[in-house]
């Protein structure tokens, strides 16, 4: 803020606007495309899928990072006071993964069970007569 | 900053000079109280939403299947005004909206800068220009919800966006086979039994509407049609079966996260104008301090873009 001239930052700032809204729709590209709008089929494709959710998650993860520093300012803050706000934000990261782990733990555990209910594997079919939303087992869960 | 030239008893990467630093009148951080607490405020905003979006991650990775966001969200107010009627437009609406955000915080920022110069009309033009943006996500946000509540049914217990896991075909009203096939991963909309929507009104089939077992379709105790379809692959092929509502928790993560969101939006858009107003009759104009409550209120602004970023990211992208 206070290394540039007020014309300099005027344009800093719309640069700024250009550079998220680029990848904002670049981010939008990347979904589409892994869900097949862009290449019909490509939705079927696990790598795909994948590597476009990474592409996506950290362009998110820099958008985050660029409206911090410009936008909010912290760069120019003091260095303690940064990073006074960033660790303890930062351990989020780490419960982001512990939950997907526990997440998937779950989902195990619930086909487990209901494989052992069911006798076998049957966890989306409702029975014939039972059509109500109810009787639908597994779905009921959550 | 206006802020600089008051502290002098800490040098330029923030190391304190001991001997002044416990007289008081110190800005620890080179950052005042007010800013250094807005900081914490949103520091502890920012665990909020990891948690409940943490707890959309969960969910979503335990369940057998989630609904499609990009089925979800491809409604945009001039689709369903009969401009591209029927059109699916994915993401292109929630892009928009997250387009305002950006602008928004762009207008703020200049806001800011502006109260460096202690430019009062600037701040103001600047602020006046973010309170319009605001408000533009706000009434986006408005529409996305009563279309969701109204036109798909959705609400906090009950999500009518289902998933196929298998690769069938659709039966008939009348119990014969259709050419209509699906494959796993597609997704589905429950339509109301009896209710005029989407394109079933204008020449698709008569469904009865109240609840029972019928040919080709079941109609639920909510009044869903449950439409049935042949699995023509795997261990069950062969079977016929209705649609099923999909998992619960998606209606009431996608209200509380969204409006919780949309609340930080709205509180925000309140704090503008008041702060907005006292710039205009000039009480940060005598404090001369670089209109420092324009760049705390910007801060909190910023942050409530951030959200949307993640936001954005977990219900709309992945």
């Amino acid at each position: 803020m206070s290394s540039h001239s007020y014309e300099e930052s005027i344009k800093l700032v719309y640069k700024g606007m250009w550079f998220l809204a680029a990848v904002t729709l670049i981010e939008v590209f990347f979904s589409l495309l892994g869900k097949g709008h862009i290449v019909a089929g490509w939705e079927d494709n696990y790598i795909v899928g994948y590597s476009t959710a990474f592409i996506i998650a950290v362009l998110s993860i820099y958008k985050a990072y660029f409206i911090i520093y410009e936008f909010m300012h912290m760069r120019y803050e003091a260095k303690g006071m940064a990073m006074s706000v960033l660790l303890p934000t930062g351990l989020l990261i780490w419960a982001v993964i512990a939950f997907f782990q526990e997440g998937n733990s779950w989902k195990e555990r619930n086909d487990k069970i209901d494989n052992m209910n069911n006798g076998k594997f049957e966890q989306m079919a409702p029975k014939k007569e039972s059509f109500n939303a109810k009787d639908t087992k597994v779905m009921d869960k959550f | 900053m206006a802020t600089d030239t008051l502290d002098h008893s800490v040098d330029h990467d923030g190391h304190h000079n001991e001997t002044t630093d416990w007289n008081g009148g110190n800005e620890p951080w080179r950052a005042s109280y007010g800013k250094l607490m807005m900081w914490y405020f949103l520091v502890s905003d920012a665990f909020t939403f990891a948690g409940f979006l943490i707890a959309y991650g969960t969910l979503r990775v335990m369940s057998p299947s989630w609904p499609v966001a990009d089925f979800v969200f491809s409604t945009a107010p001039f689709n369903n005004l009969g401009l591209g009627h029927g059109v699916p437009l994915p993401l292109i609406f929630v892009t928009f909206m997250s387009f305002l955000l950006i602008l928004s915080s762009v207008t703020m920022v200049r806001a800011v800068q502006e109260g460096h110069r202690e430019n009062k009309d600037g701040v103001a033009y600047w602020m006046l220009l973010t309170i319009i943006g605001g408000a533009g996500f706000l009434g986006c946000q408005a529409w996305e919800w009563s279309n969701l509540i109204w036109t798909e049914n959705m609400t906090v217990t009950i999500n009518p966006f289902g998933t196929h896991t298998e690769k069938g075909v659709y039966l008939n009203a009348d119990g014969t086979e259709s050419t209509d096939v699906f494959k796993p991963g597609q997704g589905y909309l429950l339509h109301m039994a009896g209710a005029h929507h989407g394109d079933d009104h204008h020449e698709g089939p008569h469904y009865e509407s109240t609840p029972g077992d019928y040919k080709g379709y079941a109609v639920n105790e909510g009044g869903f049609i449950l439409k049935k379809y042949k699995v023509t692959e795997g261990e069950n092929a062969g079977k016929v079966m209705s649609e099923v509502h999909g998992p619960r928790a998606f209606g009431g993560l996608f209200f509380f996260i969204t409006g919780f969101h949309g609340f930080h939006v709205f509180s925000g858009v309140v704090f503008l104008i008041i702060i907005m107003l006292n710039v205009m009759s000039g009480v940060y104009e005598k404090r001369k301090n670089g209109y420092e409550m324009v760049e705390k209120i910007g801060l909190y602004w910023h942050f409530v873009d951030l959200v949307w970023v993640f936001v954005f990211l977990v219900f709309y992208l992945l």
